[in-house]
């Protein structure tokens, strides 16, 4: 008799221990999940998902894999504007009631010539015309016809050097209200020299209007939409993006998104 | 004290699905609240291959406001309009302050507005959950976990429907045929181990736009990319409600027997004592 109460005892023990096991987990994963978010070594273990995603993709999948193209009958009504729709630059928008006959593309940094191209310059260059899915990191997606320059054209005119790894773009949007810190992004070589990877200047058959980006925007078809830069004034090649701005590689980048932004 | 019954204690569940079980539960809820965190970011689904294509949304959450200044949560189902001030659309932050937000921040992680963390949970724990589910199939299958205890015997088959009978009385199995699991549960678990969970995971997939890339259109077979985050989202609902009827199952039919089974992996199994003289459980027919 003894023994079993005993035993029942050390039942109720193991139940009530169990249950505050169980109730405290459950406080912890939300309370704690929340401090997780904002403490350092987390946010550096869970950034580890885009290098697992890209180095998987890369393995998997051809350099040259293609994204989808699509019909006419696809293409959105109207094709949304998200982030800047008029840069806050002063700069810019002198250029931009001239139409941009003033803007010139700048190709700098790790380059055997750098160059400037104008807008004609570049409507010179061969051309591809594409209707592209652009996927916003938020979830929505809108359908596009894009004409524009492949970039790789623009990349044998002024020579890529050996040593160069990434290419950056220098935009003419300000993302803070007192017009400072420049949207950038980046791409490597890779992304830089596929196909479809286009330096775009019409939209629907139209000139890139203003808030999609005029002059041009980059075009990178495999990856999500903050990827690919509006108001393009200055691609710069180099071998680290570290020492540019928050030095993650891109505006969005240094908030906290994924370099690598196919997923 | 007369003894009503008697019981053993049997190995249940083995040390590898154990582990893999718990991964399987801290991945899930990860996964769930960081999935409505990143649904926050917009929280609207369309069918079809984009967004934007001349239909509305079938399902939206936003927010109005009054003539008074005061905001109004409202979320609308297939055109339907619903007031739902407190829970989608509209609900309170960590301030106690009324804000525009899909679902309320006690549902998503982290808990304010913040995609690119939201991002990083998710994606992460994608990556240890396909790990864990690969690692699963492979020792289920090994083991022959899959084929003795998961797939349907031919008696199971036959009792299809007395299954269902016992599930709505709330009547569980004791004594020898409580050693394995019932065809219901055999069902479940086949259709969230190989149908469920292998489609949300596809449907993940779909909206990368570089895995669209390895075969240009595929995700058009599923209705097109924004179809596709619909199933995602769908999928993920009746993961939930599978989870309920888990958890429900668990606490009916023994919740600390159950429990010791997923942690120690030993199960108690009760032998009704006039009932082990026949042999056998005759209400059961």
């Amino acid at each position: 008799m003894l023994k079993r109460r005993q035993a029942v005892t050390n039942q109720e023990d193991r139940r009530r221990f169990l249950i505050r096991v169980f109730a405290g987990a459950g406080t912890l994963f939300l309370a704690g999940c929340d401090q997780l978010s904002k403490s350092e070594w987390v946010q550096s273990l869970l950034s580890n998902d885009s290098r697992i995603s890209r180095f998987t993709h890369r393995l998997i999948g051809p350099r040259k894999a293609m994204a989808q193209e699509f019909s006419e009958a696809d293409l959105s009504p109207e094709f949304r504007s998200n982030g800047t729709s008029t840069p806050n630059n002063p700069a810019y928008q002198e250029l931009a009631k001239n139409d941009f006959k003033d803007w010139a593309l700048e190709v700098g940094g790790l380059v055997e010539k750098p160059q400037k191209f104008t807008l004609e310059q570049i409507r010179a260059l061969p051309s591809r015309t594409q209707i592209t899915r652009h996927d916003c990191v938020e979830g929505w997606s809108a359908i596009g016809k894009w004409k524009g320059t492949p970039l790789l054209e623009i990349l044998s005119i002024v020579g890529v050097k050996s040593n160069a790894k990434f290419l950056v773009f220098h935009c003419a949007d300000p993302m803070e209200d007192d017009g400072t810190n420049n949207y950038y992004e980046s791409i490597d070589l890779e992304d830089a020299f596929h196909p479809q990877t286009i330096l775009a200047y019409e939209l629907n058959d139209k000139t890139l209007p203003v808030p999609n980006g005029a002059p041009i925007r980059v075009r990178v078809e495999r990856q999500l939409g903050y990827k690919m830069a509006k108001y393009i004034m200055r691609i710069e090649l180099v071998d680290s993006f570290e020492h540019i701005a928050g030095g993650k590689g891109g505006y969005w980048e240094d908030q906290g998104y994924e370099w690598y932004a196919g997923i | 004290m007369p003894e009503l019954s008697e019981s053993i204690l049997i190995p249940r569940h083995t040390l590898p699905v154990r582990i893999m079980h718990w991964i399987n539960v801290i991945s899930f809820f990860v996964l769930l609240m960081s999935g409505l965190n990143i649904f926050n970011a917009h929280p609207a689904l369309n069918l079809g291959k984009s967004s934007y294509n001349g239909h509305e949304p079938i399902l939206e959450m936003e927010a109005e406001e009054t003539d008074n200044g005061e905001l109004v949560g409202v979320t609308r189902i297939f055109g339907y309009e619903f007031d739902t001030t407190g829970i989608f659309g509209v609900s309170k932050d960590d301030q106690r302050e009324l804000v525009e937000r899909g679902f309320p921040s006690w549902m998503t992680l982290p808990g304010p507005k913040w995609l690119a963390m939201a991002r990083h949970w998710h994606l992460f724990f994608a990556w240890l959950f396909v790990i864990n589910g690969l690692c699963y199939i492979y020792y289920s299958f090994k083991s022959r976990h899959v084929q003795a205890d998961l797939l349907p015997t031919s008696k199971d088959l036959a009792s299809i429907w007395q299954s269902v009978k016992d599930h709505v009385r709330f009547k569980h199995a004791v004594g020898d045929e409580a050693r394995s699991y019932n065809v219901l549960q055999k069902f479940a678990y086949l259709g969230v181990i190989f149908i469920l969970l292998p489609l949300i995971i596809l449907m993940g997939w779909g909206m990368s736009p570089f895995l669209n890339s390895l075969l240009p259109g595929w995700v058009d077979f599923f209705g097109g990319r924004q179809t596709v985050r619909v199933i995602h989202f769908i999928v993920a609902w009746l993961l939930v409600a599978f989870v309920f009827i888990h958890v429900f199952e668990v606490i009916i039919t023994g919740l600390w027997n159950n429990l010791r089974s997923m942690i120690t992996g030993k199960y108690r199994i009760t032998y009704p004592n006039a009932k082990k003289e026949t042999g056998r459980d005759e209400s059961r027919g």
